[in-house]
């Protein structure tokens, strides 16, 4: 934005990166802790040896943390404008396209 | 047809329930950005493209394409990849590159918006009309599939399952608008991920890799190694000749049918409309082409699996290729729909079971949810502002809308019950509906590039495009026509296209243009091309321009159909 009317500051507004994160990261300690107390005979023979808990538990703890610090390193900016027109995004977004 | 009852134990409903109240949060955190009627419809034209990209496929991403694309897979194996890399990706990129600037850059809010400034009125009810009609169509069509999945899996009521899910789509959409189904989009699209991904890679383990999978597929004493390559898909065509059949899928499925839907697609270009600039709007279908370019790996190659690793699903197919399907369904109890549910069933853990269920009703309420989305925005707009109330305060559009989601939820359920008493009627309907997009397309992209082209012309060819490709379908039900497989819906798509243009070409011979200056932003020659720039931004390096990045996923996307050709 080269308006020098518009402001840009960061906040800790909506953000669906830490949605995103937090969800992935919830799922991923569940499984990861199904994968370590959980992995029975039963579970071997379904996927044909890999504790697959575990593996996918550890992945999106992995993705969680991918999103949880992109969040932090490029946070959102939000644009304050003025005079508001309806075509003027007031709303969150991290700058990325 | 019996159940197929996934053992889910406490730990899959926990996860379950997780993902549940953050589809709910997303709803009540995206509430806060709205006070007028475009943030509501239109999320305030605010969001980066990797957002609108990623919701882009997830949109698209509903019941009928994992079901339908695993069941396909599981039936006719990799020439299934057709309606990703040629049936899709192509239009998206031709939709980013060539399209979007005229949406974005006019500043229309809908397509069939476009289509009044272009075209008039006359048009413009065609096209709205029987877009919001086909959506709550479609809505109820969702619906329905999640119902009767949720009941086969979980073993609940159809009816409980159809309230329960439209009043979760109604509370997160009344409450956060399109900002909430999209960002609800890229969640969904994350943990869909989370769930096909490890099934492909458990599965593929399971049949002894990918050496395995191709051994076992070609010894399979049906197709064999022919479900391994996509090209010549003589079986997906149905034309026995492999020239013709080539010719049937690029042009039939990769131009008229592919290129209709996804460029003339409201519910498709809404998403990008929602982007917070011109550069971002046409990078939301490129960006998305990446994602839409693997996803087959994580939908086919499980049907794929499944064939052959699932007892019931293998003995499904020996059956039906040597007797019939209904007798296969007889003894067997189950259908290609349900290769991935019997995957899951065969190969995942508990835990990883409940991310998959999770994922799958995400994936279902999502389809809802993105129907009914573009349905409220035609519905305030272009229908009640335009043709019932109109120069209101915005305040009250704001209104009518909350209100037309409702209406939407609550005719959706009902188009649901009617789906499952009366498939045949629906599956006709929905044929019926996918007979405007090839017209439609057509429509649009001579109006783009053709100033001269009337108002009459709009509405004429339209209508008589339709009416064409439901002639030819009428000629293929009543057998005058013999063609088998997808030939007769090409065969239609292609006809109303070319009837189209020549109604629309004759039809402005006679009839007097718009005046040039009505036409800035609609038409090609008659824009500045700074309206299709953003002004004041620096130029974007090469990797965040639209027809760069186009580029690198065309090359990607030969690529992957030489491999796997």
């Amino acid at each position: 934005m080269s308006n020098s009317n518009v402001q840009t500051k960061t906040a800790g507004a909506f953000d669906v990166r830490n949605f995103i994160g937090a969800l992935l990261a919830i799922f991923g300690i569940i499984l990861t802790i199904a994968g370590i107390v959980g992995f029975t005979p039963d579970e071997a023979e379904r996927t044909g040896g890999v504790d697959a808990n575990l593996w996918t538990g550890i992945g999106l703890v992995i993705a969680a943390a991918v999103f949880l610090i992109w969040a932090r390193l490029r946070p959102l900016r939000i644009v304050e404008t003025p005079d508001e027109s309806t075509d003027t995004g007031t709303e969150a977004a991290p700058d990325t396209n | 047809m019996e159940a197929i009852r996934l053992d889910a134990q406490w730990i899959d409903y926990l996860l379950i329930a997780i993902y549940f109240i953050f589809v709910l949060g997303i709803g009540w955190f995206a509430k806060r950005g709205i006070s007028s009627s475009i943030e509501f419809l239109l999320s305030g034209r605010s969001l980066p493209a990797w957002v609108t990209g990623l919701a882009f496929v997830s949109a698209n991403l509903g019941a009928v394409e994992i079901m339908g694309m695993s069941a396909t897979g599981a039936q006719y194996g990799m020439p299934t990849m057709h309606y990703f890399w040629i049936g899709a990706v192509p239009a998206m990129l031709f939709l980013g590159v060539v399209m979007m600037p005229f949406y974005y850059g006019s500043k229309v809010r809908s397509v069939p918006e476009f289509m009044r400034r272009r075209f008039g009125t006359g048009a413009h009810l065609v096209n709205a009309l029987s877009f919001a009609v086909a959506q709550l169509l479609i809505a109820g069509v969702n619906l329905f599939l999640l119902g009767t999945i949720v009941n086969r899996l979980l073993g609940w009521p159809l009816w409980i399952t159809l309230i329960v899910a439209a009043a979760i789509v109604l509370s997160y959409i009344t409450l956060g608008g399109l900002s909430a189904a999209i960002y609800n989009e890229v969640l969904q699209f994350f943990v869909i991920v989370a769930a096909l991904l490890p099934l492909t890679l458990i599965g593929l383990n399971r049949v002894g890799g990918w050496d395995g999978l191709v051994d076992k597929v070609s010894n399979d004493g049906m197709l064999g190694a022919e479900q391994l390559s996509s090209w010549p898909g003589e079986q997906l065509s149905g034309f026995s000749n492999p020239v013709l059949s080539v010719v049937g899928i690029v042009f039939g499925l990769g131009f008229v049918l592919s290129f209709g839907y996804w460029t003339t697609n409201f519910v498709e270009v809404q998403r990008a409309m929602a982007s917070k600039s011109i550069n971002a709007a046409r990078l939301t279908p490129i960006i998305g082409a990446f994602p839409k370019m693997l996803i087959p790996f994580i939908v086919v190659i499980p049907g794929m699996i499944a064939a052959v690793l699932v007892p019931q699903m293998t003995q499904f197919k020996e059956v039906s290729a040597n007797i019939d399907e209904a007798t296969a369904l007889e003894q067997t109890g189950v259908t290609y729909n349900d290769a991935l549910l019997l995957l899951m069933r065969e190969v995942l853990p508990n835990g990883l079971l409940g991310v998959a269920i999770a994922g799958l009703l995400a994936a279902f309420m999502a389809g809802m949810a993105a129907n009914i989305s573009a349905f409220n925005t035609v519905f305030s707009y272009d229908l009640w502002q335009q043709y019932v109330v109109k120069d209101r305060e915005d305040d009250y559009y704001l209104k009518i809308g909350r209100w037309a989601t409702i209406g939407a939820c609550v005719v959706a359920i009902f188009t649901a019950l009617i789906a499952g008493n009366f498939s045949n009627l629906m599956d006709y309907l929905q044929t019926l509906f996918g007979f405007f997009n090839a017209p439609l397309f057509a429509t649009f992209i001579l109006g783009m590039f053709w100033k001269r082209m009337s108002a009459t012309a709009g509405w004429v060819g339209l209508v008589g495009g339709t009416l064409s490709a439901v002639f030819v379908f009428i000629l293929a039900e009543t057998g005058v026509l013999d063609l088998p497989g997808q030939g007769a819906a090409f065969l239609a798509a292609s006809t109303a296209f070319v009837v189209d243009i020549v109604l629309s070409v004759i039809v402005t011979l006679f009839t007097t243009p718009k005046p040039a200056a009505e036409l800035r932003g609609l038409v090609y020659s008659e824009t500045p091309k700074s309206d299709f720039e953003d002004l004041g931004e620096p130029k974007a390096p090469f990797w965040k321009r639209p027809v760069p990045v186009a580029g690198v996923a065309l090359v990607l996307v030969i690529i992957l159909n030489v491999t796997f050709g």
